[in-house]
Formats: C-alpha cells, sequence, structure tokens
C-alpha cells in the first residue's frame, strides 16, 4: 500500500465511522455518564445539583439488593452452560452434517428472533400454566390434573434458554466453521478419539465462537427480566427487576442507576475481557467469504 | 472421520425438535386468539374469530400499531444510512482507531436493554427532552444501527478493493465510486439489514419500556397487560403483530427472489 492510499484510507476510514460514532456518543456513552452521576447523588434526587453522598451504594449491602443480583448472575449462568451443551451438537451439525436443512434451521430460527420477547413467553405461560395447553389438555384426556409448571427457579431458567438459545447456536456454528476440516482429519487418522478430538482440536480452534456466545447469552440474560416476571411470578427477584421498581413504583432515581451501575460495571469487565481476546476481522471475514 | 447414519439421524431428529419447540409458545397464542371464552383455559371448547374483529375496530389498536410502524420506519432508513458508512470503516478501510471502533460498535449489543432504555431516560431528562414515541427512535436506533453496520460490514469483507482502485485510476471521482461500485456491491447486505432493523425494531419492548413517555407501542400494550390487567385481546393482538413481522418477511424473500429471476434473465439476454 503506497503512503498516499493509506492516508486516504484513514481519512476515509474516519469519516465514514462520524455517523455511528456520534449516534453511540450521545445514545450511549452521554446516557451512561448520567447513571454513573445519577448513581452517587443523594436519595430521591431527580437532578444532578446535589452534593454527592454515594448512599444508594449503601443502600445495595444494606437492604440485601444483592441479593437480586447473586440471583441474576447464577441464573444467567445456569444459562449459559445449559445452552452451550444443547446447541453444540445442533451447532456441529448445521455445519458439518446438514447440506440443505441447515438454511431450514437457521431461516426458522432467526425467524422466532423477530416475534416479540413477551409474546413468545406469554405462549410458554400459556402452555405450562394450570389448565394452560399441557395440563389442560391432559385432564381432558385423562382425567387427572396437577399443578400449573409455572411459577418456580427452573422455569425461570428454561424460560431464558428458549429466549437466547440462537445468541448460543449462531456463533457456536460460526466458531466451528473455523475448525479446518484437516485438522480434525489428521487427529483421527493419528487414533484420536472422538472425544480427544472435541477438546483437544475442535474446542480450542472454535474458541472465538464459544467466547462470543457465551459472552451474549450471560450478558443478556442477567439483565433480563421479562422470564422471571411472566414465567417466574415472584419465585425469584432479579436485579433488573430491582432497577425497574426504584424507577417506577420507588421513584428513586439514584438507587436504580446505582443498581445499574453494579450491572453494568460487571458486563463491562465481562465484555472488554472477552473482546480483547477476539480477532473481529478473522471472525466475521470468514463469515462473508 | 465420517459421521455415522446413525448419529446423522439422531442429529436430524433432535434438530426437529428443537425446531418444534422454538414454535410451540406461538402455536399457544394463536389457539389461544380464536378461544370464544373471556377467560382462557385448555381445551379450548367453543372457537370465535371476533376478537380479531373487535381489534380490528378498535382506534386504541390502531394508534398503536401507527406508533410501532413510525418507530419501525425510521429506524430502518436511520439505521442503514448509519450502518452502510459504518460498515465501511469496520470492514473496508485500514485506519488507526479501526479495532476500538469494531469494539464501540458491538459494546452496546452486548448491553441489558432494559437498563440502555432506562440511562436514556434519565439523560433525555437531563437535557430537558419529554420523552415520545420520537425519543424512542433514538433508544431503539443505538441498539439496531449497530447490528445493521455488523450485517452489512460482514459484505463489507468479502469485497475486494481492487474494483475501487480500478475506477479511481480510471478517473472517477469518490462520489462516482461509492454510487456506482461500493453502493450496488453492498446492496444485499443493506436489504437484509433493512429487514433485520425493521423487525427488530417492531417486535422490540425493553427499549420502548421507558422511552415512549405518554404513547406506547404494541409491545409495550401487550407487556402491560400480560403482567397485570389480562385482556382477552392480548393473544389476539399478539397473532396480528407476528401476522404484521410474517407479512414484511414475505415481502421482502418475494422482493429479492423477483430480483435474482429478473437478474438471470438480464444475463441470459445480454450473455
Amino acid at each position: 500500500m503506497s503512503k498516499s492510499s493509506g492516508n486516504r484510507e484513514s481519512r476515509l476510514g474516519l469519516l465514514n465511522a462520524l455517523p455511528m460514532a456520534a449516534l453511540l456518543a450521545l445514545g450511549f456513552v452521554a446516557p451512561l455518564l448520567v447513571v454513573a452521576a445519577f448513581s452517587i447523588m443523594p436519595e430521591k434526587s431527580f437532578s444532578l445539583m446535589h452534593v454527592p453522598d454515594f448512599s444508594a451504594y449503601r443502600e445495595f449491602v444494606a437492604q440485601g439488593y444483592w441479593r437480586s443480583l447473586f440471583w441474576s448472575l447464577a441464573l444467567a449462568a445456569a444459562t449459559t452452560l445449559i445452552l452451550f451443551v444443547l446447541c453444540w451438537p445442533l451447532a456441529f451439525a448445521m455445519v458439518r452434517v446438514f447440506t440443505r436443512f441447515t438454511l431450514i434451521i437457521t431461516v426458522a430460527v432467526v425467524v422466532t428472533l423477530f416475534v416479540s420477547e413477551n409474546i413468545r413467553l406469554f405462549g410458554w405461560a400459556l402452555t405450562l400454566m394450570k389448565g394452560g395447553m399441557i395440563e389442560g389438555t391432559l385432564r381432558a384426556w385423562t382425567g387427572t390434573g396437577f399443578d400449573g409448571l409455572l411459577y418456580n427457579v427452573p422455569v425461570i431458567v428454561f424460560g431464558l434458554v428458549y429466549v437466547y438459545l440462537p445468541f448460543m447456536l449462531f456463533p457456536l456454528a460460526q466458531g466451528i466453521a473455523m475448525v479446518p476440516a484437516d485438522a480434525r482429519h489428521a487427529a483421527a487418522d493419528l487414533g484420536a478419539t472422538r472425544w480427544q478430538v472435541f477438546r483437544e482440536i475442535e474446542l480450542p480452534l472454535a474458541a472465538p465462537g464459544i467466547l462470543v456466545g457465551s459472552l451474549l447469552t450471560f450478558v443478556l440474560a442477567a439483565g433480563a427480566v421479562a422470564e422471571s416476571k411472566l414465567l417466574g411470578g415472584q419465585a425469584v427477584i432479579v436485579i433488573s427487576d430491582d432497577v425497574e421498581t426504584a424507577f417506577t413504583y420507588g421513584q428513586n432515581w439514584p438507587l436504580g442507576s446505582a443498581l445499574s451501575m453494579v450491572l453494568i460495571v460487571i458486563v463491562a469487565i465481562l465484555a472488554t475481557y472477552a473482546l480483547a481476546r477476539l480477532d473481529l476481522d478473522r471472525v466475521m471475514g470468514r463469515a462473508g467469504a | 472421520m465420517r459421521t455415522g447414519r446413525l448419529t446423522t439421524s439422531l442429529l436430524f431428529l433432535y434438530a426437529l425438535l428443537v425446531l418444534f419447540l422454538l414454535y410451540v409458545p406461538i402455536f399457544a397464542v394463536g389457539f389461544a386468539s380464536i378461544s370464544k371464552a373471556r377467560y382462557l383455559s385448555f381445551p379450548i371448547k367453543r372457537y370465535a374469530t371476533k376478537w380479531y374483529g373487535e381489534a380490528l375496530e378498535s382506534s386504541t389498536v390502531a394508534d398503536l400499531a401507527t406508533t410501532s410502524l413510525a418507530i419501525a420506519l425510521i429506524v430502518t432508513l436511520v439505521s442503514v444510512f448509519v450502518g452502510f458508512f459504518g460498515a465501511l470503516a469496520f470492514a473496508r478501510y485500514r485506519w488507526r482507531h479501526r479495532t476500538l471502533f469494531q469494539k464501540l460498535v458491538l459494546l452496546p449489543v452486548f448491553f441489558p436493554q432494559t437498563v440502555l432504555g432506562l440511562a436514556l431516560l434519565m439523560w433525555f431528562n437531563a437535557i430537558g427532552i419529554v420523552p415520545s414515541w420520537k425519543t424512542a427512535i433514538v433508544a431503539h436506533l443505538v441498539w439496531i444501527a449497530p447490528i445493521a453496520t455488523l450485517i452489512i460490514a460482514i459484505r463489507a469483507y468479502s469485497f475486494d478493493p481492487a474494483l475501487e482502485d480500478a475506477a479511481r485510476d480510471l478517473g472517477c471521482t469518490h462520489l462516482q465510486i461509492l454510487r456506482e461500485i461500493t453502493l450496488p456491491l453492498l446492496a444485499p447486505g443493506m436489504v437484509s439489514a433493512a429487514l433485520f432493523a425493521f423487525l427488530l425494531s417492531w417486535g422490540n419492548f425493553p427499549l420502548s419500556l421507558f422511552t415512549t413517555g405518554a404513547d406506547s407501542t404494541l409491545p409495550e400494550w401487550l407487556y402491560a397487560k400480560m403482567v397485570s390487567g389480562y385482556s382477552p385481546m392480548v393473544p389476539t393482538l399478539g397473532i396480528l403483530s407476528v401476522a404484521g413481522s410474517a407479512l414484511v418477511i414475505a415481502i421482502a424473500l418475494t422482493g429479492s427472489s423477483i430480483i435474482t429471476i429478473l437478474k438471470r434473465r438480464r444475463s441470459v439476454t445480454n450473455g
């Protein structure tokens, strides 16, 4: 690349990045700074013209809000782990076994993303509730019913697994596609068992996909609220639920901001850690080729 | 190392099971929407389409749908515009802060949407803007424009820079290159991005929840009714909203296959 074309590219790159950079500066970075500023304001203030006193963070500890945080993180971790186990065989089959069926699976999964997540969760509530599609039909056939399957912790995890499946499936498939078939064949020819090929070849070479999928599911599930509300009833209060309550019923913006900040910091640490280890040109470039 | 026939059929069955489970709740809502009873219980005894009639005549429903549609259309246009240039900066040009820019674009996608909506609410309040459906557009854009950028960027990666260089050597201006080379090459990515942007905005509720002020979108209204004060209209409107998405997908698929056929014909007559 000559020097003048290098100059032109760096000017064009900056110029083309401007609209997006402006949008994110005004719509993402600035709002987050406002949240950070509100989180150190005294209780129940609605403007930033007060002396900071950090009381909201004391309340986070004193009022036991860390419990909801713990629940959110635990549910997110369980969801991520379950989704990895469920999606790996499917992603593997999409890349290595199926041919035309892969396109059908891809389209069918993407289409569900376009149905509002609360409509889909409401559908599960209709399916699993007492007098719902499963229990009601069973009672009509056999005469004996059971209590609905809703309002407990496992059903919340089920809802999270259901909603975030595409966010694990597609990055995993992308990761598996990055494993060269030659490497697998060579290992197999040298006498590796299936398990050894999986652990020594596929897992490390598909790592970027695993990383993106796990990060996406964990982060989105940690901030989710609809699953615990629509399926879990009041079985567990998650952190986003507390944030919402603080802003609506509580009318306590500093508390809501402090609770958000705790979640934001955790998300930021995880995202920075994962994104620093990722070569986006390699992960995405392959997809287009 | 081949996958045996038994494993292949097991994987096939597993995939079918996953797809079936993905669609179960949508069928459940569909059944519920044609139940006659005001308070739903399965098995449904009597079917009726009266809720659809009521929904289509209701002015509240018309307002909700208009608001959702207006937001989705504007979000689509702006996302594709920002995403087009963003994708070139993301994938095509080698410039100094490119990796930083790539990570900045990804961050909002990795961010809890409810929290993002609340953050925007406080930001609008701090700078003195009253939230309405127009502020919801900004909220949707922060999340959807990066996704549009990523979709167009995938296309931009497979793009041969030599084409642009050749056009420049032949004396094209930058604007001509953009119009004659870059735009047509990225067009398929832009169409997919527009489709994603529209559908994600139409169905989104966590971002709208705190940013629409006194206005309300269709998914927002549904959520409010699901959480408190159930209405027999919920399944009906749910299905109507899904039908709206399905219609857009159908139009997009028909449109793209017509274009493919026309292109093939033209290349046959030309060659």
